[in-house]
């Protein structure tokens, strides 16, 4: 449904003088409340909210092609690395936080303002309209954009006649669920009015009202809630304090003692390659996994677990929280001992992957070994072989051929300054290479089960088989995986959904309800016949109104039980458009003075106004 | 399934040749509305409009209402008149040809309907053989055929076409044919050839029903953006050539004026809108699935929004003083250039969570 002209936003008073040529243009001055109302009128104008708009649009582009600190950190830096001019110019216009930024914020706020500043109003408006009686029927029917002519021969006229026949009429557009109203017209016809598709405006305040719910859940709503980083290996559990978080980020409102008290346990993490279909051999096709809980019984203690999984468009939904299955590798379990022979590490310790193939790095920090601290940069090749560069890497994301390789180093680990180091990253500046590329021994190379010694006699380092007992070449368990979960908590989450459908809901109203008139005249003459007229008018241009006219028709002509040959007029000669009624008939046009919801803002210029333009 | 690969390729080779067919028919059939709206201004000047709209008195007709809004340049503005003129035109003997339903009676058509309706019936063709091998391939992987950039262009195009001839029986808008076939074509081509890639499984991120309901969406969306963008583009052509009639691109006298048009790009993309912001939820939903966050101003997550946001400014642009008409017309066409953009560029050079090109 396309919109009328009576809703193009309407002309600037100045305008509107000059082109009558009567008030001048120099204006008194405004004074402060002059000008307030003045900003006020612009801003809550449809040009505004338009502007306002587009503008949003364009101002959401360069968060796209610059990387986001929000999504996208270590893009940031990288940014940073490769343009060292430009970057912290960006920086400073905050395009790295395009939409957490002052200007991005100020564009939205100024749109919401105005939203705010022109729904008001509206629904006010629209309320009285809503308790508004159907206008009167205009005086010449067979003007209107859609109009059928039915002449009854008095042989065929019901009993009761005219008021019979309107009586039939108003039933059958209320049940339509028009609204209606019977008028006696002044030479003797009897009319109903009737109207329908409030709705329309209904949805339209509705769709921008939820608008303002989505945001001001999203801005409020998210202030209460958190999300933290945690790397569980299989068999490990968790308990849900910030403490064993890996990495954790409140809400502005966020109080520690809202954390959820719980316990989960990963008790094993099963993932599946694809093995048949040569062209994605090795591509990863489920992983799972399965985890147990334990939550507080009445007496605050854990009780027996409840077992649960974990998939990756399936989250677990723990009281407020969700968990999510965001990412998984390899944690293989190193034992490191010292010049002394005592176990000085052994722990699963969790590496990156880097590829599909799950080539993945990992560090071990071995600050207790004596006399000096150990550190290591490991790869690990879930499946490797050698690359024709000489290179190694993995073919195959399951374990077939697990191999560790190990760069040893040994010196100050800089872990005692107080200074946060990610277990992640080993800083190696202090520290003396003993064996990998470039020093005299080279990379220390195990599979599960091995232990090599490490150079100058500072210890070994043994390469644990999670599965020891398993037959000599099944290796498939022999390494133990970890995933990494994200734990959420969003209180707003169903706030936003809520409104997101009301949104949908009133657009879908506001755009696919037509809001249109009818109106059924009867008048008796003097000879006993009936004369029938019906016709419709619709806001904006309405495909389908010419049709639901001679619906209506059809229907009422049906239920008085005239004979259909004596009614004349379901042809399309007589429904075709006729040139719209003139100006003069306004009672009967869809005009601004009968549809109140045209006006958006209270600034512009009053309907009666416009209307006497139209005639001008 | 996987012997259904090669009959679903062969299909969709098989497919844009008769698609070729279908646009040069297109291309012809405007070419032939040049010439004849050429020839009917030498022999009447002052009656080319009128028998343009005559041309289209089949539809007007059948529309009523909107009779008016199909007339040529400006001259006849009613149904009934317009098959008036259409009689009035029989009975004159060259220009009886003019009248679609002519034909039933043995007359010879003009070579720029007959072309038309024949490019019409290859694109139906080319639809059948396009959608039999989305369906292959689909049946072949088990799994819905849009999961990566080439299925996502072998399935919009064959979406984009299919809404091209559905809403042949709301409107006639065959005259957008060479668009649709043309776009239709180079989406499928730069797909099969660029973008190919074997069937596979589904990553995990993507087992979903959101993939089903999500995408799907966004493609349907897509398609009635770019009719519109098509009706728009019509429009601005329309809009600049009136009141000149005899400058070049004659056969846009054959073609509804820029208001009609205006009015049925409008509905094409309230509709289209209704579609996007569906999209917009329901990825918004997956997300909150799949990544644990309804929104993160991911590249992907950004430029749906931003085309969301263009297009509601085109809906207010309609009801705002000054922005009718071509700018109007403008912001749909930027709002379809941004949805190529997002499917283009963004999928294949921008840096997301949306890593779905399956290259
Ligand atoms: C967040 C910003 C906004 C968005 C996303 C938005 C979106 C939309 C959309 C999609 C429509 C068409 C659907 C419908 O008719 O219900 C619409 C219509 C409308 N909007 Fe907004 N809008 C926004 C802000 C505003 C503001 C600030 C105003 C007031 C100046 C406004 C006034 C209107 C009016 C009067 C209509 C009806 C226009 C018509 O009848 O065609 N909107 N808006």
């Amino acid at each position: 449904m396309s919109r009328p002209s009576d809703h193009i936003d309407s002309r600037s008073p100045i305008t509107k003088d000059s082109a009558r040529g009567s008030a001048p243009i120099t204006q008194p001055s405004l004074g402060v409340v002059g000008y307030v109302r003045f900003f006020w009128r612009q801003l809550t104008s449809m040009r505004t909210a338009l502007f306002l708009l587009l503008l949003l649009a364009v101002g959401a582009v360069p968060g796209s092609l610059v990387p986001q600190r929000s999504s996208d950190p270590n893009g940031v830096l990288q940014y940073f690395t490769a343009n060292p001019r430009l970057a912290p110019i960006l920086d400073s216009i905050q395009a790295f936080d395009v939409y957490s930024s002052a200007w991005f914020s100020a564009i939205y706020l100024l749109l919401f303002i105005s939203l705010i500043g022109c729904v008001i109003p509206r629904s006010v408006h629209h309320f009285r309209a809503l308790r508004a009686k159907p206008p009167q029927t205009p005086a010449r029917l067979e003007r209107l954009e859609a109009y059928e002519l039915v002449n009854v021969a008095p042989a065929n006229v019901p009993a009761g006649g005219a008021a019979i026949a309107i009586d039939a009429a108003r039933r059958i557009l209320r049940r339509s669920g028009y609204r209606v109203r019977v008028f006696h017209g002044a030479a003797g016809d009897l009319s109903v009015s009737a109207e329908r598709g409030y709705t329309r405006e209904t949805g339209n305040l509705v769709f921008h009202t939820a608008l303002i719910g989505v945001l001001i859940s999203v801005g409020i709503g998210g202030g209460f809630g958190y999300s933290g980083q945690k790397v569980i290996v299989a068999g490990d559990s968790f308990a849900n304090v910030l403490l064993s978080y890996e990495s954790f980020l409140p809400g502005r409102f966020f109080n520690e003692t809202s954390l959820e008290p719980y316990r989960l346990s990963l008790d094993s993490f099963t993932a599946s390659y694809e093995r048949t279909n040569r062209a994605a051999y090795g591509m990863a096709i489920d992983y799972s996994a399965k985890v147990t809980t334990f939550l507080p019984d009445a007496s605050g203690k854990l009780t027996s677990g409840i077992p649960g999984e974990i998939k990756v468009n399936e989250p677990l939904r723990l009281g407020g929280n969700d968990i999510y299955l965001l990412g998984n590798g390899y944690a293989p379990i190193i034992t490191v001992r010292d010049a002394s022979g005592k176990v000085a590490f052994h722990n699963a310790v969790p590496f990156l992957p880097q590829d599909a193939n799950l080539t993945s790095i990992g560090v071990i920090k071995v600050p207790d070994a004596l006399p000096k601290q150990i550190g290591m940069i490991g790869f690990f090749y879930p499946s490797k072989t050698q690359l024709m560069t000489g290179a190694s890497t993995s073919n195959y994301p399951d374990l077939v051929n697990p191999v560790l390789s190990l760069q040893v180093y040994t010196g100050d680990l800089g872990l005692d300054g107080g200074i946060p180091r990610s277990v992640y990253s080993l800083n190696t500046d202090k520290l003396v290479k003993i064996a990998g590329r470039n020093v005299a021994t080279p990379s220390i190379e195990l599979s599960p089960g091995q232990t090599s010694p490490l150079p100058g006699g500072v210890g070994s380092v043994t390469f644990e088989n999670a599965t020891p007992k398993a037959p000599v070449n099944d290796l498939s368990k022999s390494v133990p995986r970890f995933v990494s979960l994200d734990i959420h908590r969003d209180p707003s989450q169903a706030w936003v959904l809520a409104f997101a459908i009301l949104v949908l809901g009133g657009l879908l109203t506001s755009l696919f309800i037509p809001r249109r008139r009818v109106w059924v005249k009867a008048s008796e003459s003097a000879d006993g016949a009936l004369r029938l007229e019906y016709a419709g008018l619709a806001r904006g241009d309405d495909p389908t109104l010419v049709k639901a006219v001679q619906e209506i028709a059809e229907r009422h002509g049906r239920g008085l039980g005239i004979p259909t040959d004596t009614a004349a007029g379901f042809s399309d000669e007589e429904s075709s458009a006729t040139e719209p009624a003139d100006a003069n008939s306004a009672d009967a046009k869809f005009t601004d003075a009968n549809f109140t919801d045209a006006e958006f803002s209270a600034g512009e210029p009053t309907v009666a106004e416009s209307s006497a333009d139209a005639r001008a | 399934m996987i012997e259904l690969v090669f009959p679903s390729v062969v299909a969709v080779w098989s497919a844009m040749g008769i698609y070729t067919l279908a646009f040069i028919g297109f291309t012809l059939d405007l070419a032939k509305r040049s010439a004849w709206a050429q020839q009917q201004k030498e022999k009447n000047p002052l009656l080319a409009g009128e028998l343009a709209s005559a041309q289209r008195s089949d539809q007007a007709r059948s529309q009523g209402s909107v009779a008016d809004e199909l007339a040529g340049q400006g001259s006849v503005a009613q149904g009934s008149v317009a098959q008036g003129s259409a009689r009035r035109a029989a009975g004159s003997g060259g220009t009886a040809v003019l009248d679609r339903t002519s034909t039933a009676s043995g007359a010879p058509q003009p070579l720029s309907l007959r072309l038309e309706r024949i490019a019409f019936s290859l694109t139906v063709l080319a639809w059948l053989v396009h959608l039999t091998s989305v369906i292959l391939r689909g049946l072949a992987q088990g799994h819905v055929p849009w999961s990566n950039m080439f299925e996502f262009s072998l399935t919009s195009s064959a979406i984009i076409v299919g809404v091209f001839i559905a809403v042949q029986v709301w409107q006639n808008l065959k005259f957008l044919g060479a668009y649709i076939t043309g776009f239709a074509l180079i989406v499928l081509g730069v797909g099969t050839v660029n973008f190919y890639v074997d069937i596979k499984p589904l990553p995990p991120a993507l087992q979903s029903a959101w993939l089903v309901i999500h995408v799907f969406v966004a493609i349907l969306g897509t398609s009635f953006f770019s009719l519109g963008a098509g009706l728009s583009l019509v429009q601005l052509l329309q809009a600049r050539t009136a009141g000149v009639p005899a400058r070049a691109l004659r056969f846009l006298q054959t073609m509804p004026k820029a208001e009609v048009l205006e009015n049925l790009a409008y509905r094409v993309i309230v509709v289209g809108f209704v579609f996007w912001t569906f999209t917009l939820i329901a990825g918004a939903i997956w997300a909150e699935r799949a990544w644990g966050r309804y929104w993160g101003w991911d590249t992907k997550e950004v430029w749906t929004f931003i085309i969301w946001t263009i297009f509601a400014g085109y809906l207010h642009a309609r009801a705002t003083r000054g922005w009718r008409g071509a700018r109007s017309a403008w912001l749909a066409i930027i709002g379809f250039a941004a949805v190529m953009f997002n499917f283009t560029v963004v999928n294949l050079f921008f840096k997301g969570l949306h890593a779905y090109s399956g290259l």
